[in-house]
């Protein structure tokens, strides 16, 4: 659909876009991290681009990423995750969708990060309805948006440990404030 | 009257008045911190404010929401595509149809069958979709009515609002939690003279609404507490985020039926309302003239609704017929699978988004070849709006966050996830 855009993202910066792919309709950029505010500022700022509308952000935890392709199916430009660690692949992914309410076009920014590093440029001074979101992304990935001005957990409290939307997070964990043995205990 | 004077204001003649008024001096104040919520009333319960207050005007808002946080995102990974149905029935909780349907396009935009889906239940998908709407609309309207003193409106619109709930129940079974919509269509076909009865329903709500309206457009308190208050300006909308009915009240003339059609919604009529000042009174008249809208909606889809199926003829996601899942050792493995192993959806990531009662609803997810969703993001406009809720508090006395926050339509199920 705006496969334009992607080809207008090469031509402009060339090696910080290391892949591109349009899924679905869908059109996403891997952008190199340090690109990244770059990029961004540009295809809010440039005319053409005019990506005006914030949408959401949020992360992909490759840890278990083992797809089955259907056969006849096309490999993702996406590789795949190396469980030993020796590869070069990240384990996360943080997206951020874009949307130019005057173009009526779309676009999904992602960022490769390493479990190592997780320092990634917040958007949030570009658009800031990601300001939540980055949070959101935070809390539940443990992403580390620098730059953000207010850079907390939103959904969970500060004495959580751990975050639950990683796939190593167990679904049976719990982390009660005030635990059951609390309230049955004599007082 | 001098008496009183004397007594009130301890001063004899108005020439000491005046003096006074030369000696004028600020009374001291310094800033204070206040606790809103989230047991209070007109924060639904789940979101905390901690409110920066000079004397009784807001000077910073730190919204807290999360009280009613079920790890949708992580029950949906350990979900089939079909087990998280009822999850998004609680996303939403005053319109889960809506939310039903989105999921449904996510999960078939990924399986790539979007164009696939039978007219009929594309129909019955968005009759039930604009039932919800209204369902939505009446709940916000009524209960941010109710939160500034109108107890009647509140009253009216719950009435009709069960009407409708009732309908649905009809449909679906469940009066709430209705998990109606599948993926490939819905689960079952509406009941006979189903159509009749709704539209019957629909000339009764037009007769509240035309009672509400009395009640309320030109009702100075509810115009005081509402106009010029929490107004956004288009471009913060936008950056903020914004769609839906505050987006529209702001003059962004942005519907996703309208700006990316899905469904059959390019084959109904209807306009999109939009409004020019953006205050909570706006917000108000777009959400009124958007259940108008939807009742259009619905009067055309009831008369160009088609015969047929309601649910694709796909094997890969519908489930064999009862008939056949009984006889037939291949449809009852098939039946098996489907409900044990999940549909199989191939791998993948898309993002569909659906107008939602409060903006746009959209559900981002992974596949893996498997037959739950690696991952699944709700993009859920209720957070986004709360998110912008912090700017629109800033300068307003705190009586005004009640109708900021009821004509925001903040529902916690979708918000907290």
């Amino acid at each position: 659909m705006s496969q334009k855009t992607l080809d207008a993202l090469k031509a402009k910066f060339g090696d910080a876009i290391t892949a591109t792919e349009s899924q679905h309709g869908d059109e996403v950029a891997y952008v190199r991290r340090d690109k990244l505010t770059e990029v961004a500022t540009w295809l809010r700022d440039d005319r053409a681009m005019a990506f005006d509308m914030p949408v959401f952000v949020t992360c992909i935890d490759l840890l278990d990423w083992r797809p089955i392709k259907a056969p006849g199916q096309p490999s993702s430009t996406r590789p795949e995750w190396d469980p030993t660690g020796a590869g070069a692949t990240p384990r996360f992914e943080v997206c951020w969708q874009l949307r130019s309410l005057a173009h009526r076009h779309r676009l999904r920014l992602k960022v490769a990060v390493a479990e190592s590093d997780l320092k990634v440029p917040s958007l949030t001074p570009l658009w800031q309805a990601f300001g939540w979101q980055e949070r959101e992304t935070f809390d539940m990935y443990g992403i580390e948006f620098q730059g953000h001005h207010d850079l907390r957990r939103i959904y969970l409290y500060d004495e959580f440990i751990g975050h639950p939307l990683r796939k190593d997070y167990p679904k049976e964990k719990r982390q009660p404030l005030v635990r059951r043995s609390d309230l049955l205990g004599d007082h | 009257m001098a008496d009183l004077k004397t007594l009130v204001l301890g001063r004899q003649n108005a020439a000491d008045l005046e003096h006074d008024r030369d000696q004028e001096h600020e009374l001291p104040h310094e800033l204070m911190t206040v606790n809103m919520g989230p047991s209070h009333p007109a924060m639904h319960g789940t979101v905390r404010i901690v409110l920066t207050v000079d004397g009784e005007r807001v000077v910073k808002g730190d919204i807290q929401p999360g009280y009613l946080h079920r790890c949708f995102e992580k029950e949906a990974e350990y979900a089939t595509f079909t087990q998280v149905f009822p999850y998004t029935d609680r996303l939403n909780y005053v319109s889960p149809m809506i939310n039903n349907v989105g999921w449904a396009m996510a999960v078939e935009k990924l399986m790539g069958i979007t164009k696939d889906i039978p007219r009929r239940a594309e129909y019955v998908r968005v009759i039930v979709s604009e039932v919800s709407r209204i369902t939505d609309h009446l709940t916000c309207v009524g209960a941010s009515a109710m939160e500034l003193g109108a107890f009647g409106p509140f009253l009216f619109f719950l009435k009709a609002r069960e009407w409708l709930y009732s309908l649905l129940e009809e449909v679906s079974g469940a009066r709430l939690t209705h998990t109606y919509v599948r993926v490939g269509g819905v689960c079952k076909d509406l009941p006979d003279g189903w159509t009749v009865k709704l539209l019957r329903r629909l000339d009764e709500i037009s007769g509240v609404i035309v009672e509400v309206e009395t009640l309320l457009n030109n009702n100075k308190i509810f115009r005081d507490r509402t106009a010029g208050i929490g107004v956004f300006s288009k471009e913060d909308t936008i950056a903020w985020g914004c769609t839906g009915p505050i987006a529209r009240a702001a003059g962004v003339d942005y519907d996703v039926r309208k700006d990316h059609p899905y469904s059959v919604y390019p084959e109904l009529e209807f306009d999109v309302p939009v409004g020019t000042t953006g205050d909570c009174f706006d917000r108000y008249l777009v959400r009124m003239e958007e259940i108008k809208q939807s009742m259009r909606m619905l009067r055309q889809a009831c008369a160009q609704i088609p015969d047929g199926p309601i649910m694709i003829d796909d094997p890969r996601c519908a489930l064999p017929p009862k008939s056949h899942a009984y006889n037939t050792i291949e449809s009852m493995i098939r039946h098996f699978k489907h409900i044990v192993d999940g549909i199989r959806v191939p791998a993948g990531e898309a993002y569909a988004f659906v107008e939602g009662g409060n903006g746009e609803l959209g559900f981002f997810v992974v596949a893996d070849g498997t037959g739950r969703p690696y991952k699944a993001y709700c993009r859920s406009p209720s957070f986004v709006h709360l998110a912008s809720a912090q700017k629109l508090i800033l300068g307003h006395l705190i009586a005004d966050i009640v109708p900021i926050f009821g004509m925001i339509n903040m529902i916690g199920g979708e918000c907290d996830k």
